[in-house]
């Protein structure tokens, strides 16, 4: 068998289609992305239907329709992706499937790339779901399948989730042979289908006895055991996820017991053949304390007298990733061994520059932005902001993301920070794919409720900030064909908004008269600027720009009014550094020198 | 086990770079684990790739101190990564500064001869290269070219030719030669001096 090197979220797509999985829906997410990304690269002779879905509800559910007849189906999202497909599952589980179900639901503690830290091994508790959580790519694609073979072994979804460090960490994974692809028998209809008060009560206590079969058949699994168990001492460690890497790498062989929990619900008599003889257990996992208070509830139960450490006790960190050293020391103090990080002599280092992430040079959102600010300047004005790389464009000097929330949540804050405000201007900014996802629903409640705000879609054409991924907008499917682009401008006249106004960002003077016109009419106005996102112009490139420096008089107008990352000041001159600059030559527009020049010659303003 | 760690900016191109070594080692029976950034820091942030290559790896982050090498594609950055970097270890440090976009805003900048003097102060095993000299105008084949400088210094524990497979497998064929002769130029470059 072939070693291959893979990246977690490769891994579990690899492992998925080698479970024969037929159907796999999404929205993109960081960390999740990658994952529907490489099964559609994967889909030799599209025997797999593999669709970018227009938000996380409408993916499950199209997966659950697909699992109803009979077929594998995977889901992909992040974290807070599950809270917009909650609703869907929480009653798929009553319902239940035929086909095998995963939800692929990667979580992001730290967070790198999220607005929260939640943890779905919760989600999995309370929609009363099995769960497994892989510490490495090689688990994550093995479980994949594993996954499909439980959920249809119970009929029931389940949910695979990674974390960051395994999403986005490469491993040397062994691969294995395909399993056997099985025809999906097609629906047939039934009464369990719909679901009625009578059939909950009914599948609820069918359930609860199910998570009880799981917790005895969890026990035996191979991701879920214990090392060491002829330590000596009274001491033992649990972990699950990358914090078990950690432990390990700490570890000498046999110092003391350690489990591996990888599933909820958790494995009850592993853990209770673990915990005897011990005095003491050290739990280390991110974000919430799941195994910790699992094991706190099973000594309870059994009238155990170990004491739990981890999160609880102040002996782990509550919030953020889980470092190497933080889990090293945590350790070392816990077996009373030498600290193994020592810190050194170094001398202090220079003040280092801080890099906060900043729209790319040639963003077509800075240019919209500006022509925001510049045309409402000495207006007062609240800015709403969304969920997309445009969040971004709260960092100094834009500084015009006043609220940020979660996906489409700009256009609807605006509406109640406008009920209180009536007098000030609001804007809502939102991307296309946002506005798929669900800013629609937003500007219905605008209209309807006659409330006056202007809604600025920032269209680029492509979902930037997860990597430049299609959506109804752009009419590019997963599937290689094109179909018909949704138009924003349709979609928001026929939802009743007469006060459309379009213009290209990187037209500042057609841009600031479309957003005045906007500013000077009452009730729902939508401002469309449509550029598309750099990344989408490579092998593209218009000209570049540099400055004259005999022109530039010094006065960093350009540098402190745009914050673009290709312009600086070198001995009080400013500067483009040739390979950062795209050509948008808004910097050019803003210069009162003009001494910004295009390379391709002329001048933009 | 080995550890190498890149660290740069978002877009000067480590994610490859580790993958370019990941593939290196794995051609040569070892197995290999890397962690990225990926995502929102990206957009011109700090960004840094672990890559640990050996017969049995745990985790995929190396820890503080344990790096065999660090190749910095930027001086700030170099110096913010330096805590990694093993006692004796060899750091390899493309002198260009790619400065903050917040950095003319006031406060946020920085002289790149001061990191580069701190550098030099504190790290025994130091190379510095020019990267206009380095990649030219092929600024894109930094990345690469840095790669070729550490694997002329035979830090790696496998030799140069198992990257110059691994660009022929992972490097899209219109990119193909510029990357060779960028690999080429910095691993001669160790040669010479």
């Amino acid at each position: 068998m072939a070693k291959k090197l893979l990246m977690g979220n490769e891994a579990i797509a690899l492992g998925a289609i080698r479970a024969g999985v037929r159907v796999v829906t999404g929205y993109p997410g960081t960390p999740s992305s990658e994952v529907l990304e490489t099964v559609a690269k994967n889909n030799s002779g599209g025997q797999i239907y593999v669709e970018w879905s227009v938000n996380e509800k409408a993916a499950l559910e199209v997966a659950a329709g697909a699992a109803y007849s009979g077929a594998r189906a995977l889901v992909t999202m992040k974290q807070v992706g599950l809270n917009v497909a909650s609703d869907p599952l929480m009653s798929l589980n009553y319902v239940g499937v035929k086909g095998g179900l995963v939800l692929v639901v990667a979580d992001d503690p730290g967070p790198i790339s999220s607005q929260t830290e939640q943890d779905t091994r919760r989600f999995a508790g309370f929609a009363k779901l099995a769960l497994f959580d892989p510490s490495s790519p090689e688990e994550a694609y093995e479980m994949a399948a594993y996954a499909f073979a439980h959920s249809e072994r119970y009929g029931r979804p389940v949910i695979l989730r990674p974390t960051t460090r395994v999403c986005h960490s490469c491993a040397s994974v062994e691969i294995s042979p395909e399993i056997a692809r099985r025809t999906p028998p097609g629906f047939e209809k039934s009464s369990r289908w719909t679901i009625f008060p009578k059939l909950v009560y009914e599948n609820h206590q069918k359930i609860e006895d199910e998570l009880v079969r799981a917790r005895v058949e969890f026990s035996n699994m191979s991701h879920n055991f214990y090392t060491g168990g002829n330590a000596a001492g009274k001491k033992g460690i649990a972990a699950g996820g990358v914090s078990y890497a950690y432990v390990r790498e700490n570890l000498k062989e046999d110092e003391c017991k350690l489990l591996k929990i990888s599933t909820v619900p958790f494995p009850d008599a592993l853990a209770l053949k673990f915990l005897d003889g011990l005095e003491e257990v050290l739990v280390a996992e991110e974000l919430d304390p799941v195994i910790e208070d699992e094991l706190v509830r099973l000594c309870g139960v059994n009238g155990i007298s170990a004491k739990i450490l981890g999160k609880r006790t102040g002996h782990m960190p509550r919030a953020g990733e889980n470092t190497p050293e933080i889990v090293a020391n945590a350790v070392s103090a816990f077996l009373g061994n030498a600290k193994t990080v020592s810190p050194d002599g170094a001398p202090e280092p220079p003040r280092l520059p801080v890099r906060p992430p900043v729209l790319c040079a040639g963003c077509p959102h800075r240019a919209s932005f500006h022509a925001v600010k510049e045309a409402v300047k000495g207006t007062p004005a609240v800015f709403s902001g969304d969920i997309g790389c445009y969040t971004l464009g709260n960092a100094q000097p834009l500084d015009m993301v006043d609220t940020c929330l979660c996906m489409g949540a700009g256009v609807t804050v605006a509406q109640g920070l406008q009920r209180m405000a009536p007098e000030v201007l609001h804007f809502a900014f939102i991307g296309d794919s946002t506005f798929f996802h669900s800013g629609i629903t937003g500007i219905v409640n605008a209209v309807y409720n006659q409330t006056d705000i202007i809604v600025a879609v920032l269209d680029n054409s492509t979902t930037a900030m997860t990597g430049s991924q299609p959506h109804p907008g752009t009419g590019v499917t997963m599937m290689g064909g094109q179909s018909e682009k949704i138009s924003i401008e349709k979609v928001v006249r026929a939802l009743g908004v007469s006060e459309v106004y379009k213009a290209d960002p990187l037209d500042q003077k057609a841009a600031k008269e479309a957003v005045r016109g906007a500013a000077a009419q009452k009730g729902v106005r939508v401002l469309l600027f449509e550029s598309p996102c750099i990344a989408l112009l490579r092998g593209k490139e218009k000209p570049k720009y540099k400055i004259n420096p005999e022109k530039c008089t010094g006065c960093t107008l350009c540098v402190k009014k745009l914050g673009c990352p290709a312009v600086s000041m070198e001995s009080r001159k400013a500067y483009i550094t040739p390979g950062l600059c795209a050509g948008c030559g808004l910097c050019a527009g803003v210069c009162p020198a003009k001494a910004i020049l295009s390379e391709g010659g002329g001048q933009n303003v | 086990m080995f550890n190498c760690m890149i660290a740069g900016v978002g877009g000067q191109g480590t994610v490859l770079a580790s993958k370019l070594i990941a593939a290196a080692a794995m051609s040569r029976g070892f197995n290999a684990r890397t962690a990225e950034t990926i995502g929102m820091a990206q957009r011109g942030g700090s960004v840094v790739s672990h890559v640990r290559v050996g017969a049995e790896i745990f985790s995929p982050v190396i820890p503080l101190g344990g790096a065999d090498l660090l190749i910095a594609f930027e001086p700030a950055e170099g110096v913010r990564q330096l805590k990694y970097l093993s006692k004796g270890g060899l750091m390899v440090v493309c002198e260009n500064a790619v400065k903050p976009a917040s950095g003319a805003l006031g406060g946020n900048t920085y002289d790149a001869g001061e990191m580069l003097a701190y550098l030099r102060a504190s790290v025994s095993n130091l190379i510095t290269a020019n990267g206009a000299e380095l990649a030219g105008e092929n600024i894109k084949t930094l990345n690469v070219a840095l790669l070729g400088i550490a694997a002329g210094s035979g830090k790696f524990p496998f030799e140069a030719g198992a990257f110059e497979e691994a660009l022929q497998q992972m490097i899209n064929p219109r990119f193909l030669e510029m990357n060779i002769k960028a690999f080429e130029g910095g691993k001669n470059r160790w040669t010479i001096h």
